[in-house]
């Protein structure tokens, strides 16, 4: 740890080389919401969650490399109107029927839409028409709820070798897809201990046979914010994989 | 003494279930401390068909059909104040299930090819129902709404710290346990 630091907030936040200010306000115990963040991945810049202000310009937290002397607003009403913004768009794109989620409770997308007061979803919604894929034995997808945030793509390619998942479409058409001939996830070879299917943070890749075993209410954050798991996704956080 | 004068509230239910007015009575006996502040308008509990000026109204449910436009309407004229409280108020909710789906096909499953019902049964149409929509709407797609209440339901302590914030006339703040899509 270098005894460099930047402001975030009016704290003082210090940061090692290489550090993204994302990186270095976890490490010091700051939170700072995000959804396409994940601890063991590259960032990826594309949920705009954990846009802050630096010196007086909007930017991506993840992907903008901690400097001595940067000033960083997160925690203002400016800052968090816009989170709250995108969190409605997310919303309204998909279909996201909370009472009927597996992954209540303990999806990012909600605990987020919680912790910043979203109290509605602002925008007329679109209900897409999105089949879901229960082919594969011990995994169900459902597509409804997808928030484009590559998650499982990278750990498909980079951590288990094999490229199941992709983003296909351009713009409001952009959808996930299998990459298979068939495009069904039972025609893959794809396993419930792949680290894909541990990393969606919200309700698409769900193991089959468990749905309920917490009941709703006693889930991850239902019993503490997601702010409050902050340790939980530092840089050298062993994490805590995404299971319903 | 110079009481303050009660607050009017009247609430419906539209494409709703009844859980959210069901969790509103939840609130227990909190119901003698609210009537002290309040007095009921048009709602299931009164049983008035029509709401006259009110300074709160509570929707539950979503749009499904013509008339639950005609209420929302109703509402929203008659109402200074107008919550969505729900999940199917707030964005349509478990009815909105079926948007995906053309209309005319769940009313031939549920009354043409599924089984259980008489023979010879067909689709209701008789002038005396309202029309359904093609798709359900969250209310805020029919008309203004000011404040919004999710949950499915929203507990009984999420509507009590939500009405009394309002009637004290403070932005209704429900924080951690207390906000819940679910
Ligand atoms: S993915 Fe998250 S926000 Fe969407 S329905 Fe499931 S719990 Fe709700
Ligand atoms: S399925 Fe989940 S992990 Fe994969 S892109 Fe969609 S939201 Fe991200
Ligand atoms: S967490 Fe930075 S853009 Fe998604």
């Amino acid at each position: 740890m270098s005894d460099q630091t930047f402001t975030l907030d009016d704290q003082e936040i210090p940061f090692a080389p290489g550090q993204s200010v994302m990186q270095a306000a976890l490490d010091a115990g700051v939170f700072v919401p995000h959804l396409c963040y994940h601890p063991e991945f590259r960032p990826h810049g594309s949920c705009k969650l954990c846009t802050v202000k630096i010196n007086g310009r909007p930017a991506t937290s993840c992907t903008t490399p901690a400097a001595a002397g940067l000033n960083v607003e997160s925690n203002t009403p400016e800052i968090l109107d816009k989170r709250r913004t995108l969190l409605q768009m997310l919303l309204v794109e998909g279909n996201h029927f909370c009472p009927s989620c597996e992954k209540s409770g303990h999806c990012k997308l909600q605990a987020l839409g919680y912790e910043l007061g979203v109290m509605t979803p602002h925008f007329n919604l679109i209900y897409p028409d999105r089949p879901v894929d229960a082919s594969h034995p011990d995994v169900l997808l459902d597509f409804n709820r997808c928030i484009l945030c590559e998650l499982c793509i990278r750990a498909s390619a980079e951590v288990d070798k094999k490229n199941v998942f992709s983003l296909s479409g351009r713009g409001i058409t952009k959808h996930l897809i299998v990459n298979a001939e068939s495009g069904r996830l039972a025609d893959t070879d794809f396993a419930l201990t792949d680290k894909a299917a541990q990393v969606c943070p919200v309700g698409v890749i769900l193991p089959k046979k468990q749905g309920f075993s917490i009941p709703i209410g006693r889930r991850r954050y239902d019993a503490a914010s997601m702010s409050a798991h902050v340790d939980e996704f530092k840089p050298t956080a062993k994490v805590q994989e995404e299971r319903p | 003494m110079n009481t303050p004068r009660k607050l009017k509230v009247a609430t419906t239910s539209l494409a709703g279930c009844f859980g959210c007015h069901m969790s509103l009575l939840d609130i227990d006996e909190r119901i003698l401390d609210l009537l002290q502040l309040v007095e009921f308008d048009r709602s299931p509990i009164t049983d008035i068909k029509h709401c006259s000026a009110c300074d709160i109204g509570i929707i539950e449910g979503g749009v499904c059909n013509a008339e639950n436009v005609h209420v929302l309407r109703e509402f929203r004229a008659n109402c200074k104040i107008l919550v969505a409280m729900g999940a199917c108020a707030v964005n349509g909710g478990l009815p909105a299930q079926r948007n995906h789906l053309q209309l005319h096909e769940i009313l031939t499953a549920v009354y043409a090819t599924e089984g259980g019902l008489a023979s010879g049964v067909q689709i209701p149409n008789d002038p005396e129902l309202p029309l359904p929509l093609n798709q359900v709407h969250p209310i805020h797609e029919v008309v203004k709404v000011d404040y919004f209440l999710p949950g499915c339901p929203p507990s009984a302590d999420a509507i009590w710290k939500f009405l009394t914030d309002l009637i004290a006339g403070r932005t209704p703040h429900l924080g951690h346990g207390l906000i819940h899509y679910d």
